[in-house]
């Protein structure tokens, strides 16, 4: 439809997935409005009307507890499950469609997926597992053998490819079948609670690693979770399911600030809003900014204007050098100077992408608050104290009221 | 003949004569497909009595230090030990040609049970439908007792050898495929799913995921087929099937106690033996044993000598 804007890597519509004998009937049911706890005699509805697109080189997470219906919606991407109704497009081919020839080749080609609990045979050697998609593309020995090197070399692996899957830890298993997923090659990557398994050192380990990869590779990747605080850090955009329904998708800030729902809103109240919140998402654009050329006085009226007491000095290119302060203003009116030379102080400067976690000590030291800059050193806008923790605030006594706004279709 | 009218213990309940329709069954396959169970002699008799006849043209002794070796090579020195001290036994109460005829028909028959019953085993693990239709057969090949086999086959076959084998192979199958089949289910449905994942056919995954982990079950089951065509192929002794069967029959119809229990430690022997002898090549599957060992060995070596060819193109 939208052939204009660049195609989505995936893209589900509409898709609902039923288990049971007659599966047909439950979707026609629940599209009339039916609730799938009633229809329980006749099967499970694990996943009812989801719709989604995920960009190129975007980490969509898929979130929600144990029979949220994420696992039956991930195994719809690769055909693993036919969906009941709906469609589902991996690079423009609609999974739904293909037969079973055509569907091994975009599992071979466009595709691969990483399991829970890691799925290696372990009657095979570390590098035949990482291997093992590359055997399935039809790739010769010694092709297969340096590209599962390196993909073991990825995942800091290399030098264990002699090993059997056994003599190694459950993240080191995990990694290999992150490797085996790399091999393949494939533009899209699936990754089943891929983490879940691990224990929580690891786990961060792993995330850490894989968001690392992710900077130099730019796959597609569909991750399920039921770890929010794990979605929240991976995720370029996260899709929060319930009872087979998708209930919001956003970006963190997005599911954090404006919660769809009382579920959602519940779901997010332990996470550590310091990690996942960013300067970008809670800075304010700058009242009022003063120009290099211009002077004390200018500072003097503007200050009053917007009754402040301090003023981010910019260039004619936005790019900041500084901050003046009321009280060296004043000084400079008395004496009668012209020029803002030698009342400049160096602003305390911050990236957008920067967690407020990582805000609280320049904050603490600077009573005239934080500037926000891009990489070349351009004002994005300013960061007051009170707007901090402010942000630190439950959205509900941040006076977010309406929310409703955000639900997903 | 058959007359309805003929009264059961319950008032009013016909007798169904079964037996009688089973019988008109087997008369009614002997003349018709006569040129079938020619065949079939021909065959089992052909592959039996050869195999028999290989094992009975070395001397006693060197036949017995190859087997030892064979055990060397699939466990250690220490089962090598036993079966050649075992073997040696067998020989010194004068059983040893009737032990390899024995061994002979239970070779051939465990060999043509097997190569039914794991491809049957794999189909039933497959569908549901086949699993269904299979498991009451199995159920019916295993629990009718023995010697009722004996029978029928006595009469498609006449009294030697086939007989013996055939009635042996009805008896000893049933496990082939159910172990094939568990272990095929039981594979980790995550790992086979992985193989869907990449894009695997359906044949793939069987011999590169199912097969290669349902393994040790299988291999289990073909110890079992192995020890029931044993145990088989010696009652299989009363429709003359020959080597030891015959001299245990003999000994219960002359009440020889002496020849019975001499003969019946052959058969412990050789089960001894072969159930050791499935079991480490099941248990290992192809990982631990020496042969296995060797193996391994030469392949690694193989394998770190191409890895320096490869650095060294780079």
């Amino acid at each position: 439809m939208n052939s204009s804007t660049a195609e989505p890597a995936v893209s589900a519509r509409n898709v609902f997935k039923a288990f049971g004998k007659r599966p047909q009937e439950i979707v026609r049911r629940i599209k009339d409005g039916a609730d799938r706890n009633d229809l329980t005699d006749l099967g499970t509805a694990a996943v009812i009307d989801a719709s989604f697109d995920v960009q190129p080189g975007e980490v969509f997470v898929v979130m929600g507890l144990s029979g949220s219906g994420k696992s039956t919606l991930i195994r719809m991407v690769n055909g693993l499950l036919p969906p009941t109704a709906g469609s589902i497009e991996v690079g423009g081919e609609d999974i739904a469609r293909l037969s079973d020839r055509d569907l091994r080749r975009i599992r071979r080609e466009k595709v691969s997926m990483v399991f829970q609990h890691f799925a290696l045979l372990p009657h095979r050697t570390v590098g035949q597992n990482a291997g093992y998609a590359l055997e399935i593309q039809g790739l010769n020995r010694s092709d297969r053998e340096r590209k599962t090197e390196e993909a073991l070399k990825m995942v800091g692996l290399d030098g264990w490819g002699g090993s059997m899957p056994d003599e190694l830890s459950g993240g080191m298993r995990q990694r290999v079948g992150l490797a085996r997923a790399l091999a393949a090659g494939t533009e899209v990557m699936l990754m089943d609670e891929a983490f879940s398994a691990l224990d929580p050192l690891i786990r961060r380990e792993m995330q850490d690693q894989l968001v690392e990869l992710q900077e130099q590779l730019g796959k597609t990747i569909l991750f399920i979770t039921h770890d929010l605080n794990e979605a929240m850090r991976l995720g370029d955009r996260i899709a929060m399911m319930r009872d087979g329904r998708t209930v919001q998708i956003g970006t963190s800030e997005q599911i954090l600030n404006d919660p769809a729902n009382d579920y959602v809103a519940q779901f997010v109240q332990d996470v550590d809003r310091t990690r996942v919140l960013t300067a970008g998402g809670i800075m304010e654009p700058p009242v009022a900014v003063l120009g290099t050329e211009q002077g004390p006085r200018t500072a003097h009226k503007l200050m009053r204007e917007h009754q402040t007491n301090v003023l981010a000095v910019v260039d004619r290119s936005k790019k900041l050098h500084g901050f003046v302060h009321e009280a060296a203003i004043a000084a400079a009116v008395s004496q009668g100077a012209n020029t803002l030379d030698g009342l400049m102080q160096p602003a305390p400067s911050v990236h957008a992408d920067t967690p407020l976690v990582e805000l609280m000590t320049q904050a603490a030291e600077h009573e005239t608050g934080l500037a926000v800059i891009d990489g070349a050193g351009r004002l994005e806008g300013i960061i007051a104290r009170v707007t901090l923790l402010n942000a630190l605030a439950e959205p509900k006594h941040a006076g977010h009221d309406s929310t409703e706004s955000m639900v997903a279709s | 003949m058959i007359s309805a009218a003929e009264e059961t213990e319950g008032v009013g309940i016909p007798r169904l004569n079964i037996g009688e329709w089973i019988e008109a069954g087997v008369d009614w396959v002997n003349e018709n497909l006569e040129w079938l169970f020619n065949l079939i002699q021909t065959i089992v008799s052909t592959l039996t009595d050869g195999l028999d006849d290989l094992l009975n043209t070395p001397d006693a002794l060197v036949l017995a230090v190859v087997f030892s070796l064979l055990a060397w090579l699939v466990k250690d020195w220490k089962l090598a030990l036993l079966s050649i001290v075992m073997l040696v036994f067998v020989i010194s109460i004068d059983q040893w040609e009737n032990a390899m005829t024995t061994l002979a028909l239970v070779a051939v028959a465990a060999a043509i049970a097997l190569a039914i019953a794991i491809p049957l085993g794999i189909w039933a693990a497959r569908s549901d439908r086949v699993s269904g239709a299979v498991r009451p057969v199995m159920d019916l090949m295993q629990t009718m007792p023995a010697f009722v086999w004996l029978v029928p086959v006595v009469t498609l076959f006449s009294i030697g050898v086939t007989g013996g084998v055939i009635a042996t192979i009805i008896f000893a199958l049933p496990p082939g495929v159910r172990f094939t089949e568990l272990g095929i289910r039981q594979v980790d449905s995550e790992v086979v799913e992985a193989g869907h994942a990449f894009g695997s056919t359906p044949r793939q995954i069987l011999l590169r995921i199912q097969l290669p982990l349902a393994l040790q079950t299988i291999m289990a089951g073909v110890n079992q087929v192995i020890m029931l065509s044993l145990s088989m192929a010696v009652i299989a002794g009363l429709v003359g099937a020959g080597g030891l069967g015959n001299e245990v029959t003999r000994a219960i119809g002359s009440l020889d106690i002496g020849l019975g229990f001499e003969a019946g430690l052959a058969v412990v022997v050789l089960a001894i033996y072969l159930d050791r002898m499935t079991a480490a090549i099941g248990r290992g599957g192809m990982v631990s044993g020496r042969a296995s060992k060797l193996v391994r060995r030469r392949l690694d070596a193989h394998r770190s000598a191409t890895r320096g060819r490869a650095m060294g193109q780079v």
